[in-house]
């Protein structure tokens, strides 16, 4: 088998540009695989590491539409402290606390920036202890008395937001009130959390005259208790309260596993259109493949016969052509494992760089090289079955007639 | 059949179809080819020759009449019996020379050794003591374009002797030659046959006949007489 892999191999040596071309589809095929498994890979750890960071035992209730458009009222989308009420008392609900958010000016000198201002408790905080959403890595965190403090997102300090630099001690203004910086919050990866600032949600109603609206609701299952279960009672009993239909809802109750999901949707979908650009590629690719075993069949036709006549059984020229063929594959794997790294790499870039977000990271486990060169090779190597077949059923003494 | 005979052909024929007509490129013929035999078979283009030398040599099977090697009909083995019949008891020497363009002579020597499952050193080792024997000692990395063509001709030769077979088939080994190498490649068929391999040599061209032991003359697919 060596022998003929070295056969194939020399095979190699000889073909022209033109059929090098042919391998194309391979290595755009591969590629699209490539960079979609090490994305689907990184997006996989993400939303591991979030769920882990979440929770299993969290059930999330969010203001949002079912119905279309305009159907509903700004007034009617919303939580209030009638439903935050409902929810806590709900049973097998261990707690729950909402988080407010608004977007504000906040003035820091001279300076002024727009950012998303979140409204917690001490409750709240406690509902996520031990995960990163709420770790401090300098200073403390929110207390409920706390009403003229803040903890601000990690880019206040250590990003590029302000010229005039801010760190614990510092101070800044909303709405003409003045915040002590009594904390600053671990990076999370994405600018939506590190550019935001985190007050006492008491204080952020009374600075923004926010009536008794509760934002985004987080409770916590008891333990016993199985969330889907729990998440669907307060599916239905929200609903009862406000008299709405189903699937006419203002508001959404997702447990921690089904907000994730939402991740894996939207990447369902891209990964459709990638299987499917991939799937062509390696058709087109293979057939390609195939086409250039046959030319090469027929151009060594007479090389086949001297090699029968030397001893060369039907088995030996079988996979002398599935080595080459096999080869080819392999050869197109390996330009396609590298663009498809270099796509994955480019993808991270732009979504940490541009985007600022630690979604997208490609990662490229040998598992995955070592499986796209197996694959392409054995797409190769079944392209070319057929010429292959051919060659070894040529008759010698014909063959060796051949010009 | 004598105790001596290697191969025996008991009232050949070959017969090709070429549209509504069949061509009988062999036409009945018999005869033994002795150990240690020089045989040219002569005769003109078309008559045969060719076609006979794929019966001695196993690349095909007759249409009628038995083919012997070393006693054994061979009209039932399978392809792969036959492959391993040709690639141990059988060299072959073609007019083309018939090399693989991207392999070393030293690994176009080599060939008929991988299919007999030799050891890559002991490839090795043969191929270069054979390529010796044919005064290519100072060429076995060369590749088949950067030699002439009594150079490929002896890679060729060297190549047909890799397993040690009993008997040489040349089908016009000098038909690509000029004159002066074409006896220098004569030579080696004669050396060889000088250390007891048969060698059975076909040719159009009389003047080569002059080196055999027995000469076959064919015409249209028959054996003319034996002398
Ligand atoms: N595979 C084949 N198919 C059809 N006709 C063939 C085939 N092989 C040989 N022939 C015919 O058989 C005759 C003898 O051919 P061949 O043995 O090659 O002659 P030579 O080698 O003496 O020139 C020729 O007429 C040739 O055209
Ligand atoms: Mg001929």
């Amino acid at each position: 088998m060596k022998n003929h892999l070295f056969l194939a191999f020399t095979n190699l040596k000889r073909r022209k540009l033109r059929s090098w071309l042919t391998i194309l589809g391979i290595f755009i095929g591969i590629a699209a695989v490539v960079s979609l498994i090490s994305l689907g890979q990184g997006l996989q750890n993400f939303i591991d590491t979030q769920f882990e960071q979440l929770g299993a035992d969290k059930i999330i209730i969010e203001p949002e539409s079912f119905g279309p458009p305009g159907s509903v009222s700004d007034e009617q989308l919303i939580l209030d402290d009638g439903d935050l009420k409902t929810i806590q008392n709900f049973r097998g609900v261990e707690s729950a606390e909402s988080i407010l958010t608004r977007t504000g000016v906040i003035e820091n000198k001279k300076e002024q920036e727009v950012v998303f201002i979140n409204g917690v408790s001490e409750e709240y905080i406690n509902l996520f202890d031990g995960s990163d959403f709420v770790e401090v890595i300098e200073g403390r965190q929110i207390k409920n008395s706390d009403n003229s403090k803040t903890v601000v997102g990690y880019n206040h300090v250590y990003g590029n937001i302000w010229e005039n630099e801010l760190r614990v001690g510092s101070s800044i203004e909303i709405k003409g009130k003045k915040f002590d910086i009594v904390g600053v919050l671990r990076k999370q990866g994405n600018p939506f959390d590190d550019n935001s600032i985190w007050i006492e949600k008491e204080t952020l109603r009374n600075i923004f005259e926010i009536g008794n609206e509760e934002g985004i609701i987080v409770a916590k299952a008891d333990s016993g208790f199985d969330v889907e279960v729990i998440a669907e009672g307060i599916r239905n009993e929200l609903r009862n309260e406000k008299d709405q239909e189903e699937g006419e809802e203002t508001f959404s109750v997702q447990t921690s596993a089904q907000l994730l999901e939402t991740f894996s949707t939207i990447f369902t979908v891209i990964q459709a259109v990638f299987v499917g650009i991939a799937a062509i590629s390696l058709v087109v690719g293979g057939i390609g493949i195939m086409n250039t075993m046959y030319t090469s069949v027929l151009e060594r036709t007479k090389e086949i016969g001297t090699m029968k006549a030397v001893g060369a059984k039907n088995s030996d020229i079988l996979f002398i052509f599935l080595f080459e063929s096999g080869l080819l594959g392999l050869v197109g794997g390996i330009i396609g494992i590298l663009l498809g790294a270099g796509i994955g790499k480019s993808v991270e870039y732009v979504a940490t760089v541009q985007l600022g977000t630690n979604y997208l990271q490609a990662i490229f486990g040998w598992q995955l090289i070592i499986g796209a060169m197996t694959f392409s090779f054995i797409i190769g190597a079944l392209s070319g079955v057929l010429p292959a077949m051919q060659a070894a059923s040529l008759k010698p003494a014909e063959a060796l007639r051949h010009a | 059949m004598g105790k001596n005979t290697i191969i025996e052909l008991k009232n050949v024929e070959k017969h090709y179809q070429m549209g509504d007509s069949i061509i009988k490129a062999l036409d009945g013929v018999s005869t033994e080819i002795n150990k240690g035999d020089f045989i040219v078979i002569l005769g003109p283009s078309g008559s045969g020759k060719s076609t006979m030398m794929n019966m001695v040599g196993a690349l095909d099977l007759a249409t009628k009449g038995s083919i012997y090697l070393d006693g054994e009909n061979i009209e039932n083995f399978t392809e792969s019996e036959l492959a391993q019949i040709r690639g141990r008891k059988i060299g072959f020497v073609f007019q083309t020379f018939n090399l693989i363009p991207t392999l070393t002579a030293l690994e176009n020597v080599m060939i008929p050794m991988i299919f007999q499952g030799v050891e890559t050193e002991k490839r090795i080792e043969k191929g270069t003591k054979i390529l010796k024997k044919v005064g290519l000692g100072h060429r076995t990395g060369h590749l088949p374009g950067e030699l002439s063509g009594g150079e490929r001709q002896r890679v060729a030769i060297a190549r047909a002797l890799a397993n040690n077979p009993d008997v040489i088939l040349a089908d016009e080994p000098t038909g690509n030659l000029d004159s002066k190498t074409g006896k220098e490649i004569m030579k080696i068929f004669t050396d060889l046959n000088k250390k007891g391999k048969t060698i059975i040599l076909v040719t159009h061209d009389l003047a080569l006949a002059k080196h055999a032991k027995k000469i076959l003359k064919i015409k249209d697919g028959r054996l003319e007489k034996q002398s």
